[in-house]
């Protein structure tokens, strides 16, 4: 083989391994991705099995906690569908009744189960340009 | 006051906008008083904006809350200390940072080039002064800093708690010099691509500044990991977050961009990769500033608004095509000098390591911008969890770190294998023996981790060798003691040497992070007093309660009104290793609606976490008291009918009542503990980091030296100008 032709095949060998890699990260970051959805779609539409972000408000009053689990409850930013959770893990200093919430659930025997140290609380109001997160817990 | 903030931004903006004219037309034109009117323009950019930001910043120490800025995130009760970090916390100052930090660095880099590449640096000066303007139009048009209410609140909003630790104060100018910086290399990069220059000149221009960009980037995430691991309740120093990320990927294109420009160097090849290199890192790194400060990912730094988006994404846009579109059009004068003469070289193995760096930084770019890839494509959205990150970032850490041990121990050009082998032969022996040393040890087979422990160790042989085969010859030359050799041998070739130190760095910080997220317990227990816990072989006891009340008494001065905490006592097979002390900080908020009392202690609580840190291993604690029990929740409401607001003094002793109370019969509380080996080689790799770039960066004397001769030599030239003139100017 000439090197010109030689640096052809490498460079082609390469490119296709470059390309085959790519593509496997491409497909299993849509088939390990978890969809966001909020608490009403997440009850149209949970199978068993399967993890989904759950993004909502903390409901007033649904905080509780036994041993290491955490139950809350999350409802729809406009309010209505409510879905109760239960958590374990790091809670963020954030985390309180009213705020904003992301945690990653699945569907087990009926009941929604927080994946370990999944929950993220959206910024709390004196960081955003935006309007500021409604309906801070009072005593 | 605020009226010479916002006409500083006015002049500024003229000034960019001249600036960028008087720059192009002195280079299309050919002439140079001109650009060089140009360059001085970016000079007096950096001076209005350093009294803009002075403005600002001696309006948040003097509490003048006609400023938004400064009624927005500072208030009396925040510690004089963090009232001067709190500039950056806002939206309108850190763009101010940005620019102003911009500002001094672009004029850094003109100054040191301006005898040189007079083309290059012109069409350079425009670039830096258009992101300085773009930066400057948008606190003009979007978020002015200076922007003011009257009257005056009488009361600010307060410092975010989670943001009052010690590095805040330096945490985010790092970060941001070194994301300005980034456009430093990004502007030259485009300028030689312009002025049709793209000879070794510029690649070695722009060195000492991507360098300096990697590093200060480099410091900006370790303090973020630090500040993480140390404040947040969490105990983990990394968290695949978008903000983290947006910050690791420039800085993984800064380091490739770092090895592969010696390719340029010394061989002349790579030219349309390291052009690249240069155009994708300052890209990724103004991605990044968007990213943290346009909300458009769902993060826990999310800082923004959605108003900046458009703006920013228009900038990005012209980025990537300006990039895309000058490496296309300049591709025929960016051939390579020579080919690669074997796959055996130094060259390949650099090769290799740039395709695993950049393979990182997609892996990164994809899971970080997943949920925007994914909506646009499927409609839904999406995102993907630390697991996918670390599927694919493990396997090509393990080959990045085995790659930096093999590269220096490979010759250029053309190595023979006879060669390779007995360069790679210790360090191979000394890595298996230390995989199969734990294996028999029972060091629990988490086979990530082993192999990576095993790959430091080869590693730091390949490292060790070097070091070794250096001072042998030095030794054999000068007769110098084992000691003097290493040290002129350093001194004499700082950037080899300080470059193999960073890589001895990275290796233990690897190490570090390979142990600590594999062999980590971490438990979750509800206490009461004088229960106790098992985390790890370590048992922890909670004493008893503590308390303190009012922001002076806070032990950690940050401001809090009230902070509840625990003594914990450590024991390990009944022996006392160490006592703790972790609390959580309850702080004022700015809601009327929680009453007199309530709202001294109903903003967000903040933990102050407590750590016995040792070289094996860190036992690490956070406590989350339970103010809701029935007989507080009376207290604070009790006291809300009955002192009214124009009574803080009162407030704050119905909170001391409450913290009493608290004393008296402590109700179950919440902990945290996490046992995690050898954290601590995080921070001491990342100093060891540290210390090799400085050596690495720092002017060496030779070359300081050297240019102090050629300049005595030109000076004596010249009868009149006095030498020390010409040593003052070094």
């Amino acid at each position: 083989m000439n090197p010109a032709r030689k640096r052809t095949v490498r460079l082609t060998v390469a490119l296709s391994a470059a390309v085959v890699l790519a593509a496997a990260l491409i497909y299993t970051s849509f088939s390990a991705a978890s969809p966001a959805l909020t608490p009403s779609q997440l009850l149209a539409q949970a199978r068993p099995g399967h993890s989904y972000q759950l993004t909502g408000k903390v409901l007033a009053g649904s905080v509780r906690r036994s041993g290491s689990t955490l139950d809350f409850s999350i409802e729809d930013r406009a309010g209505g569908a409510v879905v109760p959770v239960a958590y374990t893990g790091t809670v963020p200093d954030p985390f309180r009744e009213g705020r904003e919430v992301i945690v990653t659930v699945e569907k087990r025997n009926g009941a929604y189960v927080g994946e370990r140290d999944s929950l993220i609380t959206k910024c709390p109001s004196k960081y955003s340009a935006g309007p500021p997160s409604a309906g801070k817990q009072s005593f | 006051m605020a009226g010479l903030g916002g006409a500083c931004l006015l002049l500024a903006l003229a000034v960019c906008v001249y600036g960028i004219g008087a720059s192009l037309y002195g280079v299309r034109r050919s002439r140079p008083e001109f650009s060089d009117s140009g360059r001085r323009a970016v000079y007096a950019l950096a001076g209005i904006l350093t009294v803009a930001f002075a403005v600002l910043e001696i309006a948040f120490l003097r509490n003048d809350f006609t400023f938004n800025a400064v009624a927005d995130t500072s208030s009396r009760t925040t510690p004089g200390f963090y009232r001067a970090a709190a500039v950056w916390s806002s939206q309108e100052g850190s763009l101010l940072l940005w620019a102003w930090l911009s500002s001094l660095w672009s004029s850094l880099a003109l100054f040191l080039t301006r005898n040189r590449m007079r083309d290059v640096a012109s069409y350079a000066t425009a670039i830096l002064l258009g992101f300085a303007g773009f930066f400057i139009s948008l606190m003009v048009f979007y978020a002015n800093p200076f922007a003011t209410t009257r009257p005056a609140p009488l009361e600010g909003a307060g410092l975010d708690p989670l943001l009052r630790f010690p590095t805040m104060m330096i945490h985010p100018p790092m970060l941001y010099s070194g994301y300005t910086l980034c456009t430093v290399p990004f502007a030259f990069g485009m300028g030689a691509l312009l002025a049709r220059r793209v000879d070794a000149e510029w690649i070695g221009a722009v060195r000492r500044f991507a360098f300096a960009a990697w590093f200060l980037l480099g410091v900006g995430i370790l303090l973020g990991a630090r500040w993480s691991y140390s404040e947040l309740g969490w105990g983990g120093y990394w968290g695949w977050d978008a903000v983290e990320n947006a910050s690791l990927m420039p800085w993984l294109t800064g380091t490739a961009f770092l090895h592969s420009l010696m390719i340029q160097e010394k061989r002349g090849m790579l030219k349309v990769w390291n052009a690249s290199l240069v155009l994708a890192t300052g890209t990724l790194a103004i991605m990044g500033t968007f990213l943290v400060r346009s909300g458009i990912l769902n993060s826990i730094h999310a800082f923004g608004g959605q108003t900046l988006g458009v703006p920013f994404v228009c900038l990005i846009a012209v980025m990537i095509v300006g990039s895309i579109y000058l490496v296309v059009s300049r591709r025929g004068m960016l051939r390579s000098e020579h080919r690669l003469d074997s796959l055996l070289s130094r060259e390949s193995i650099f090769m290799a390591n740039n395709l695993v760096l950049v393979g990182l930084c997609f892996v990164i770019f994809w899971g970080t911008y997943f949920p925007l890839i994914s909506e646009a494509l499927t409609g839904h959205e999406a995102s993907v969890g630390p697991p996918w990150f670390d599927r694919y970032t493990v396997p090509l850490a393990l080959i990045l770190v085995l790659l930096s041990g093999i590269g220096p121990a490979i010759a250029w050009r053309r190595a023979t294998f006879a060669n390779a082998r007995r360069n790679l032969l210790v360090p191979a022996l000394l890595g298996l023996g230390t995989v199969a040393l734990l294996l028999v040890g029972g060091v629990p087979g988490d086979p990530g981790a082993l192999a990576m422990f095993g790959c430091g160790a080869f590693v730091i042989g390949c490292i060790g060798q070097e070091f070794q085969r250096g001072v042998r010859a030095r030794r054999a030359m000068s007769g110098e003691v084992p000691p003097v050799a290493l040290l002129a041998l350093v001194r004499r070739n700082r950037r080899r040497y300080g470059g193999y130190i960073v890589h001895l760095g990275i290796v233990v910080l690897f190490v570090g992070v390979a142990a600590s997220s594999s062999f980590k317990h971490s438990v979750e227990p509800t206490l009461s007093v004088g229960q106790s816990s098992k985390v790890g072989a370590y048992t922890v006891h909670y004493v008893r309660p503590t308390a303190t009340v009012s922001p002076a008494q806070d032990a950690a001065h940050t401001g809090s009104t009230l902070a509840l905490g625990a003594v914990l006592d450590v024991t390990k097979n009944g022996r006392h290793v160490a006592t703790l002390y972790p609390s959580e900080g309850f702080y004022a908020s700015d809601e009327p609606s929680q009453g007199s009392v309530g709202s001294l202690i109903g903003g967000q609580p903040v933990s102050h976490v407590a750590m016995d840190a040792g070289v094996t291993r860190d036992v690490w604690s956070a406590i989350a008291p339970d103010l809701e029990t029935p007989q507080l929740k009376r207290i604070v409401q009790i006291g809300n009918k009955t002192i009214p607001f124009a009574r803080p003094e009162d407030a704050l002793i119905a909170v001391a009542f409450l913290a009493r109370s608290y004393l008296q019969h402590p109700p179950p509380a919440q902990f945290h503990f996490i046992v995690s080996p050898l954290v601590m080689w995080i921070w001491i790799g990342g100093l060891i980091v540290i210390g090799g770039g400085l050596i690495a960066i720092w002017p060496s004397g030779l070359a300081l030296r050297r240019r102090a001769r050629a300049l005595a030599r030109a000076e004596s030239a010249q009868p009149g100008a006095g030498a020390e003139q010409g040593l003052a100017r070094v």
